[in-house]
């Protein structure tokens, strides 16, 4: 009897943190969404749900002749994206190699990836500008994408303690089945790396949406901004006089990333090795 | 018997491909011929130069010269010297590599013919490398990715905390950069002005990045054990709930954090109006503004944690639990001896890697207080600048470039000898093959 009721006193304040919780998570996101549908252009809100709500501010965006913000929304997505796929590959190869072969330099290769994630970015900034200006690549959207995704590798530490943890006896049995090195990764080592690859894909794809700092640094025409940039520039020079439309701007941006998220999530925390050893 | 290993070793340190043509190994041959011509053709114009340009990082300022009957403004732009030389010498690197790996090939294969085999047919070889070389195939990408936009940026800016490049005296076109030996660190360690802000902002840095870390990561783990428990219901929409924050792009939720807690007009302080209570200036005092960015860290970090974690925990093996259970093992027993050590063995190179990467947090600082509030008795910092803010603001606000370079090399070499200690400690490293 005891037992149980302290079961049921543990799910109760479990469901209570979890309540408070979820209220912390969502309020921000939720303040934002109303903020950018109550009218007028002032921070201070006397009601947290807007009086009159009004989509004005989502159609100034895109009329308002000094922000170029569809223009700025095309160019992330073809940014993101790209790098999305690059970043997936590279690192899922690279990481792949370094979780299930052993080979000579493999230490050391780790070690030093170790060592170069340590250092901080903004320091070879300028010698990264000095370079795109060489290859004549300032300004181009390429420019981004190469620096962003072979930035990546770096940050996939966590796809080789993915691999780190499939039995070891799964390519073995492919292995003496006679299947070769490059079926094995396809055929069962990327179907089983599902979860892991949507973290990866989702990550990078999230990274290359919100950077500004290097964005602002390589891109320098208005037209080929990214949103970053953008709103970054929406906040630093009109945030107090229009913080409304400023909502509005991020509820967009946001949307589609959330959306993404929804959508792909289970992947991140499926089965994987459930039943692939057994027997 | 040592005829033909000798003669293909010296016929391959002549010119690469011919010890490979006298081991009747046509197709390489030609292809390593071709190499060996490309590099000629690459290197004899320019490696000269930019050995000159790295060594002296040029020798005239900016003067008028006349060419084709034209006075023409002409400098040596020392900057760009040292970073073309530097490519120049990268690439001979890899070519030095190619050309060694040539002259083993050709000796192995030299050796083998002496004890009686036939040279290996290009198909073969085609074939040993997809089977015994295939972890360093799928590797050539992204290292040479690596190579010349990570390795090649790093090796430049550690160069440059060793010269004198910087406002207003020191930058190019206009002037030269010389090489001036271990000078800025000593400006940056004992000249008064710039110790004090460099000690100031380093110890801020290191409590900074311990707290961030330690509430990020077992924030994460608690909600993560707590939405994994096997009688909450809902645990897909908690878990959808609870991504929100990292869903959320980072540069737009600090802006709004940056906005929820405005002093004057923020919602949070109107709140705690409600209450009855005064309002903090969460942003502009000084402790404070520590405080917000800590909390604002945990919102940000704890979703990120979670979701690495419960990744983790369903990759537990099952078997291990009901093993568990056969045995009467009490829930908390299972969460200590199975599920802990498994989730630490599976992060702990994530946990170090978080570490690093709050030490070099930019986003949450710079986005939320922009290392404000100003302290009067620092060099261009605030009161929550971390090293790195400080390295940026001195980049691109003040281009003292040296001195960036110099904090840059001091924030690495602590943060590497922490984390290589730590990660050779690491289970993961020493037991990788624990889990097989």
């Amino acid at each position: 009897m005891s037992q149980k009721s302290r079961g049921v006193f543990r799910l109760t304040l479990s469901y209570l943190i979890i309540l408070i919780l979820a209220v912390c998570a969502l309020y921000p996101a939720v303040w934002v969404l109303f903020s950018s549908l109550r009218p007028g252009s002032s921070l201070f809100a006397p009601t947290f749900f807007p009086e009159n709500p009004t989509l004005d501010h989502f159609k100034e965006l895109f009329t308002n002749p000094s922000f170029q913000y569809g223009t700025w929304y095309l160019n992330t997505l073809k940014i993101a994206t790209v790098t999305m796929i690059l970043s997936t590959l590279l690192t899922t190869i690279s990481m792949y190699a370094l979780s299930r072969f052993r080979f000579k330099g493999r230490k050391n290769i780790l070690t030093l990836m170790l060592i170069l994630g340590m250092f901080p970015s903004f320091m070879s900034m300028v010698a990264v500008y000095i370079l795109l200006l060489q290859l004549n690549l300032l300004d181009t959207h390429t420019a981004l994408i190469l620096v962003y995704s072979s930035g990546s590798v770096l940050g996939g530490f966590i796809v080789k303690g993915f691999y780190d943890t499939i039995p070891r006896s799964l390519d073995e049995a492919a292995r003496i089945d006679g299947a070769s090195h490059f079926t094995i990764f396809w055929r069962i080592m990327l179907p089983l790396s599902r979860p892991m690859l949507t973290y990866i894909a989702l990550t990078t794809f999230t990274g290359a949406w919100v950077d500004f700092i290097f964005a602002r640094l390589v891109l320098r025409s208005k037209e080929n901004w990214t949103l970053a940039v953008g709103m970054w520039d929406m906040v630093a020079n009109f945030q107090n006089s229009n913080f409304t439309m400023f909502a509005a701007g991020a509820v967009l941006i946001a949307i589609p990333i959330m959306i993404l998220f929804a959508f792909l999530q289970k992947f991140l925390v499926q089965g994987l090795t459930a039943g692939a050893s057994k027997g | 018997m040592h005829r033909h290993r000798n003669t293909a070793t010296v016929l391959s340190v002549l010119s690469m491909g011919l010890g490979q043509l006298y081991n009747r190994q046509f197709l390489k041959g030609i292809l390593l011929l071709l190499v060996e011509a490309a590099g000629l053709l690459y290197f004899l114009p320019r490696l000269g130069e930019a050995i000159w340009g790295v060594v002296t990082l040029g020798d005239k300022p900016l003067h008028m010269e006349k060419i084709g009957g034209k006075m023409v403004p002409v400098a040596d732009h020392s900057i760009q010297l040292l970073i073309n030389g530097l490519i120049v010498l990268l690439i001979f690197a890899i070519f030095i590599w190619i050309y060694i790996s040539n002259v083993r090939d050709a000796y192995r294969t030299g050796k083998h013919r002496d004890e009686g085999g036939a040279p290996a047919s290009f198909k073969d070889t085609m074939h040993f490398t997809l089977d015994k070389r295939f972890p360093q195939l799928l590797l050539t990408l992204p290292g040479i990715s690596i190579l010349f936009l990570t390795i090649m940026p790093i090796i430049m800016a550690i160069l440059l905390a060793f010269t004198n490049y910087s406002a207003p005296n020191h930058i190019p076109p206009a002037k030269l950069v010389d090489w001036v030996g271990f000078q800025t660190f000593n400006d940056l360690l004992s000249l008064k002005t710039w110790s004090h802000t460099f000690y100031g902002v380093f110890t801020w840095t290191v409590i900074w990045a311990i707290i961030a870390t330690v509430t990020t990561y077992f924030g994460g783990l608690l909600v993560a054990l707590l939405i994994d428990q096997k009688d909450i219901k809902f645990k897909g929409l908690w878990r959808t709930l609870f991504i929100v924050p990292y869903a959320i792009p980072q540069l737009i939720s600090l802006l709004i954090m940056r906005n929820l807690f405005n002093g004057q007009f923020g919602p949070i302080n109107q709140y705690l109006g409600y209450f009855g209570l005064g309002g903090l200036p969460w942003l502009t005092d000084p402790f404070w503004a520590k405080v917000t960015v800590i909390l604002v860290n945990m919102w940000v970090g704890i979703p990120v944690s979670m979701v690495l974690i419960l990744g983790v925990l369903t990759a537990i093996p099952k078997d291990l639990y009901e093993a568990a259970d056969v045995d009467g093992a009490t829930p908390f027993q299972k969460l200590r001896i199975i599920t802990l050590p498994f989730v630490l063995f599976a992060t702990a190179p994530v946990l170090i890697m978080q570490f690093a990467g709050n030490i070099n947090n930019f986003n949450v600082i710079f986005l939320l207080t922009n290392g404000d509030p100003v302290k009067g008795d620092y060099q261009y910092a605030g009161a929550t600048d971390l090293l790195v803010t400080w390295l940026y603001k001195l980049t691109l606000t003040q281009s003292k470039f040296n001195m960036a370079s110099a904090i840059g090399i001091i924030i690495f070499l602590v943060v590497a000898s922490l984390s290589i200690w730590s990660y050779r400690r690491s289970k993961s490293y020493k037991e990788e093959d624990m889990i097989q």
